[in-house]
């Protein structure tokens, strides 16, 4: 199904500030190919914000990140997969031109659209406009960006949210797939998945009021 | 190089599927230059005179109306988050974004008028330098307008903001669109010198904005 990856992140000391307020620092961790890790924390803690800053878009206050594996020169966000809050989904466009952007975007058209389609049962809805579809549809088609363009590290930013039952086992495999295929997740998430993560981060409010 | 293309096709698929911007960007440059000779009067040398910064005039405010557009859909919808993460830089990204605007809103309107010149009695010798330098300036309408368009991201009600950003860097582009249209108001009998000042106005805004508006969507998007 994918390229078998060989990438394994590290993050040294890494501290995240916002609007002045430091929301953790000295955060470490190593993730070897295949490993996962669980993000964990209440709200507010930091999670979106540190899985930004693995995206490249917010800058790291302290410390830095490595990775082993890629070519040189690739920016950690390359190698990257993002679903967040938002779902990145243009509702004019249909299910599947959404994706075939997606797959040429990101992965100069490598990836499977088919393969795509059917990691989330979303087969029916490929010629429907992204607009008409329900909140649980729509993070299916974002979490389907995943196989558009393959992509090492996994960044799911509680990516249940709205999901059913069937779709949570669903993207339960499709981790375990990814780390099988030696690719690496770090998830966020407060609905308890059934993937085994190697590794937890448990942010916690340091400057609780 | 395939993934700017993918992104230009989408943006103008995209323009072209919601139409809405475009059509308000035409309809309110014809609404502008059809009350123009209301308020004026009947006066057909006069508006002659005049038809050119007028057409000028309306096309800057029309293209105006849909600069919003460049980011903002995007960065609503979490879009602009994945492209920061594509293999483009993000200035490429920004650079193609514009570059969408003014294949969707500037070549329009640039088509429109020399239609609405009739309206104003345009004498038609002067259509072709018209059409030409709206051409040649109109990209820099629409790089320019990335800059305040990513200036403005995420504000309520952006709209007014941006006209007050970009209008005053719209000034050269309108001296010379209008002066190119004009010869007889510079000087020399010949539209080439202003023609050429725009066209650098272009080129030079091609280069220029992207690199500012990417700064401004990075700063947008912590």
């Amino acid at each position: 199904m994918q390229s078998p990856f060989n990438v394994s992140l590290a993050a040294h000391d890494i501290g995240c500030e916002r609007g002045g307020r430091t929301l953790f620092q000295g955060l470490s961790f190593a993730l070897a190919p295949g490993e996962a890790l669980l993000v964990s924390g209440p709200n507010g803690a930091g999670k979106t914000s540190l899985l930004r800053q693995l995206e490249g878009l917010l800058p790291l206050a302290a410390g830095r990140l490595s990775v082993t594996g890629a070519e040189e020169d690739t920016p950690v966000a390359e190698l990257c997969h993002a679903v967040g809050h938002l779902n990145a989904t243009k509702t004019s466009l249909t299910v599947r031109e959404n994706l075939a952007f997606w797959a040429d975007f990101l992965g100069n058209g490598d990836g499977d659209l088919a393969d795509a389609l059917a990691a989330f049962g979303l087969e029916p809805l490929a010629d429907f406009p992204a607009g008409l579809l329900s909140a649980g549809q729509k993070r299916k088609l974002a979490l389907s960006r995943l196989y558009a363009a393959p992509r090492p590290i996994w960044l799911l930013d509680e990516p249940s949210v709205s999901l059913d039952a069937h779709a949570v086992t669903r993207l339960d495999r499709a981790i375990r797939d990814h780390l099988k295929a030696g690719g690496i997740a770090i998830v966020s998430t407060h609905v308890p998945l059934k993937t085994e993560f190697d590794h937890e981060l448990s942010l916690g409010l340091e400057r609780a009021a | 190089m395939s993934t700017a293309r993918a992104l230009l096709a989408r943006d103008v698929r995209l323009a072209w599927r919601e139409g809405g911007a475009v059509g308000v960007a035409l309809g309110f440059y014809l609404i502008v230059v059809v009350i123009t000779p209301l308020g004026l009067g009947p006066d057909l040398n006069l508006l002659a005179r005049i038809a050119p910064g007028i057409l000028w005039v309306g096309l800057l405010l029309a293209a105006l109306l849909s600069a919003g557009r460049i980011f903002d859909n995007d960065y609503e919808d979490g879009s602009l988050d994945v492209l920061a993460t594509g293999p483009l830089p993000l200035t490429v990204v920004a650079g193609v974004k514009c570059l969408a605007h003014w294949l969707t809103t500037g070549i329009p309107l640039v088509l429109l008028a020399p239609f609405l010149g009739l309206l104003l009695n345009i004498p038609l010798g002067t259509l072709p330098s018209l059409v030409l330098a709206m051409l040649a300036g109109t990209p820099a309408v629409s790089f320019v307008a990335g800059i305040g368009a990513s200036l403005t991201l995420g504000l309520r009600r952006s709209g007014l903001l941006l006209a007050l950003l970009v209008v005053p860097l719209y000034v050269p582009i309108l001296i010379f669109g209008v002066s190119t249209v004009t010869p007889y108001v510079t000087g020399p009998n010949t539209i080439w010198p202003p023609f050429l000042i725009l066209c650098s106005l272009s080129l030079a805004s091609i280069v220029l904005a992207p690199l500012a508006a990417a700064a401004a969507l990075r700063t947008a998007l912590r």
